[in-house]
């Protein structure tokens, strides 16, 4: 009977926590995303046409490492046995690779648009760890920052 | 040292090819770092320790790459690709490389 309290009790605290946590974070990345708005960042690299002189150009690199909480695990349980969207995950997911994307765009402030955008996505969890199911993912997106002559 | 992940470097042009290069760094944090994340990791948040582990391995992963691309007398490296790999929980590989070229601006 007390372990199943505190699972209950640990489930209810790390479900606010993690979605206070998220909304937080969701908050926060459009308001970065909204000021970096007029700043172009595209996936591919070939076909860059421009007739502006090059001033510098350079590799820019982004990392973050999200991790998931108890509640998400506890519920995602459930949907990996019955099949589905797992949407706890997803949004751990999009999280990681937004909050990455916007790393490297800041690092490259002063650049005119950043080129050839790519993404590497590693989980740092194996899953031979039986201790450590607890999901945690890790983005690097880098791309080529040019900046024009004015 | 001109790092591009385009198959050119903009407003230069390719005067030699020098080759493939590369690099990679396997890197783990302390378990003091770890263990921090792991209690992190029941609530929820940013790994801020794996974040800077991340960031250790690439930029060691690239200049390792650029190094080797010195070596050979190149001036710029083009795409530049990064793979990661999870070897063991708590430890991150990155993998950088490139072709290795010899640049000069182009005039006029």
């Amino acid at each position: 009977m007390g372990d199943l309290l505190l699972i209950i009790v640990i489930l209810g605290v790390t479900y606010a926590t993690g979605s206070i946590i998220e909304k937080n974070h969701f908050k926060k990345i459009r308001q970065r995303e909204i000021a970096l708005v007029k700043k172009p960042v595209v996936t591919f690299g070939k076909k860059l046409t421009t007739s502006k002189k090059i001033k510098n150009v350079e590799l820019v690199t982004g990392e973050a490492a999200i991790s998931g909480d108890y509640f998400k695990t506890f519920v995602s349980a459930f949907r990996n046995f019955f099949g589905g969207r797992m949407v706890s995950f997803e949004s751990i997911m999009d999280r990681a690779r937004r909050e990455a994307v916007l790393r490297m765009r800041e690092k490259a402030k002063n650049a005119d648009i950043i080129v050839n955008l790519r993404l590497e996505t590693a989980m740092l969890n194996t899953e031979d760890n039986n201790n450590n199911q607890l999901p945690k993912v890790s983005v690097i997106a880098y791309g080529t920052a040019i900046t024009y002559e004015r | 040292m001109i790092l591009t992940n385009i198959e050119s470097v903009p407003g230069m042009k390719i005067t030699g090819h020098c080759g493939m290069v590369s690099g990679s760094t396997v890197r783990a944090k302390n378990f003091v770092k770890d263990f921090g994340a792991g209690l992190k990791n029941i609530v929820g948040g940013e790994l801020k320790s794996y974040t800077e582990l991340l960031e250790e391995a690439r930029r060691e992963a690239i200049d390792r790459m650029t190094q080797q691309a010195q070596k050979l007398g190149a001036n710029a490296i083009i795409n530049v690709r990064l793979a990661t790999s999870a070897i063991t929980a708590g430890a991150a590989e990155v993998y950088a490389y490139g072709t290795a070229v010899k640049v000069q601006p182009i005039e006029g």
